[in-house]
């Protein structure tokens, strides 16, 4: 912003400049090992096999209760038999993290690239940002409750509150990476302050950006079922709270099952948009 | 190309006079430099680090204010950047996340033009980049970066060229390479020049003129001709001419840099640098 009067000094490598690789950028979206090989696949499939296998075995050996630990085996059958019953609450979970994941996001993105354009503002804001990162907003649910009843709007409502704040902190790192070299190079040739903010800032700030994304979602997951726990008669927060005090444990790993494979999920499509729109980061 | 021009300088440098701001106190970092470029021609700017080279440039560019005095451009008063004038920055200073063809249409992207591709053919093709569009600067060498660079601060056909230390990060066969690359580019387009560098050898094999900055604050100490004919090979580099003019332009610098103390280690740098 102020870069006219800055001394022009480019070699040094700072931080935020781009160059640097650290834990919160997508060098994991780069490479990773990578399987070669028909082999390499057996050899996973193998070890899983074993490891599951394992389990069955041990569980029936010494014969662990269904209520303590069910085998994997008769997790799978529930997961299969319950699966219609269980759908519907998948959907109704879905809905409450789509669109609770979309507000927060995108109410998260506009706040950073808004308060990153003003560094005194950000100053003033950062502490209470800093408090909507570091709150859990379960916390919140049961008064969110209390104020707009057991539908779907405190869920929402706190899913947004809890991707929100993740997303705005990392794209707001992600716009921070001015590198006045190649808003230069922009501005030499006259472009504008938007013609900057999209042409520039906004793509060195992507890597970052689907960071954000991708805890943000993670973390509205989280708290989309949590939220279903605490109160209101769907979702699979609340299968879970119900198969639970059933003693239905074959059911309740189903469910665990089902919301782990939704985690991946999340990781792999952010993974998969990083691999193809930011891997020129390293 | 107008009488006028032919009197008019291109880039006419006026007792241009530079503040920084910083945080211990105003920074004088140049002190009313003047300064000529003519039109075809092609001027090295050397003197010691921190003397100003780059801030010189950046007034030219019109990407920083003067703080007083002026620079004109065909006798017009630079305030802004203008697109009669093209950067090669330090590094090559790509976009990482555009392609080679991506980056040299970023100009006309930014100027909302359609690019000119007969003449990024031309100038793909002069540089030896042909086929190389779709890769990523990752992908390419620090050398075809900077050639990429180049071609991109030719695309919207400047008359003037800018070139910040460009080759400076690149190892010296590459730099020599690239100094020959810049020339036979001179010769195609007759474009003005104005090269900032560190090595006096590099600054006398491409330029008409070579121009010696004092310590800071700049100002022009020295302006020394270099009257070699085009094309020149690198065979010239060790005439005894080039030579002399070497050693003069380095005792100016290291001169200007060290009154008289380490007379013995001016020799030592001469005899490292000249074996």
């Amino acid at each position: 912003m102020s870069g006219d009067d800055a001394i022009p000094e480019f070699s040094k490598a700072r931080a935020g400049d781009g160059q640097e690789v650290s834990l919160t950028n997508l060098s994991a979206f780069a490479g990773g090992p990578g399987i070669k090989s028909g082999a390499e696949v057996a050899a996973i499939l193998a070890v899983a096999v074993v490891i599951v296998g394992g389990i069955e075995l041990a569980l029936r050996i010494f014969h662990v209760p269904q209520y303590i630990m069910p085998p994997p085996s008769s997790i799978a059958y529930a997961l299969f038999d319950e699966f219609p019953l269980i759908a519907p609450h998948l959907g109704y979970t879905l809905v409450e993290l789509v669109s609770g994941f979309a507000i927060g996001a995108i109410v998260g993105l506009v706040m950073a690239a808004v308060i990153t354009q003003f560094p005194f503002a950000e100053k003033i804001v950062a502490p209470y940002i800093l408090i909507l990162v570091t709150t859990p907003m379960l916390a919140l649910v049961p008064l969110l409750i209390l104020r707009f009843g057991f539908g779907y709007t405190p869920r929402i409502i706190a899913v947004a509150l809890a991707a929100g704040p993740m997303v705005m902190i990392n794209a707001a790192t992600g716009f921070r990476r001015v590198d006045s070299a190649k808003i230069a190079l922009a501005r030499s040739y006259g472009a504008s302050t938007l013609q900057i903010f999209w042409k520039i800032r906004a793509p060195m700030a992507l890597p970052m950006i689907l960071v954000g994304l991708m805890i943000g979602a993670i973390f509205g997951l989280l708290t989309a079922v949590g939220a279903e726990m605490v109160g209101g008669g769907f979702g699979l927060g609340n299968r879970l709270t119900s198969y639970s005090s059933m003693i239905q444990m074959p059911q309740f790993f189903a469910v665990v099952l089902i919301l782990s494979t939704l985690g991946i999920l999340i990781y792999v499509l952010f993974f998969l948009i990083g691999k193809k729109w930011a891997s020129w980061e390293t | 190309m107008s009488t006028a021009s032919a009197r008019t300088p291109k880039l006419g440098v006026q007792a241009a006079t530079k503040v920084y701001q910083t945080a211990s106190g105003d920074l004088l970092a140049l002190d009313r430099c003047s300064l000529d470029v003519q039109p075809n021609e092609i001027v090295s700017i050397v003197g010691p680090s921190g003397c100003g080279k780059t801030t010189l440039l950046w007034s030219m560019s019109g990407l920083h204010h003067l703080t007083a005095g002026s620079i004109l451009l065909d006798g017009k008063a630079i305030t802004g950047p203008r697109p009669e004038i093209g950067i090669v920055f330090q590094e090559a200073n790509l976009l990482p996340w555009r392609n080679l063809d991506a980056n040299i249409n970023f100009p006309f992207e930014i100027k909302g033009e359609k690019p000119d591709r007969a003449w990024i053919a031309h100038l793909l093709n002069r540089v030896g980049l042909d086929g190389f569009g779709g890769k990523f600067p990752r992908e390419l060498s620090g050398g075809m970066q900077q050639r990429a660079a180049i071609v991109r601060a030719l695309a919207l056909k400047p008359s003037v060229l800018l070139m910040d230390e460009p080759f400076g990060a690149l190892d010296s066969f590459t730099r020599e390479e690239m100094n020959r690359l810049v020339e036979e580019i001179w010769l195609d387009t007759k474009t003005t020049i104005v090269f900032i560098t560190h090595s006096i050898e590099e600054a006398i094999f491409l330029s008409d003129r070579v121009v010696v900055l004092t310590t800071r604050p700049g100002r022009v100490a020295k302006i020394y001709d270099v009257p070699f004919a085009r094309p020149r090979s690198l065979e010239i580099m060790a005439t005894k001419e080039v030579f002399d003019l070497t050693n003069r332009i380095r005792m100016d610098i290291v001169g200007e840099r060290r009154p008289q103390a380490q007379q013995e280690q001016k020799t030592a740098e001469i005899v490292r640098i000249r074996p």
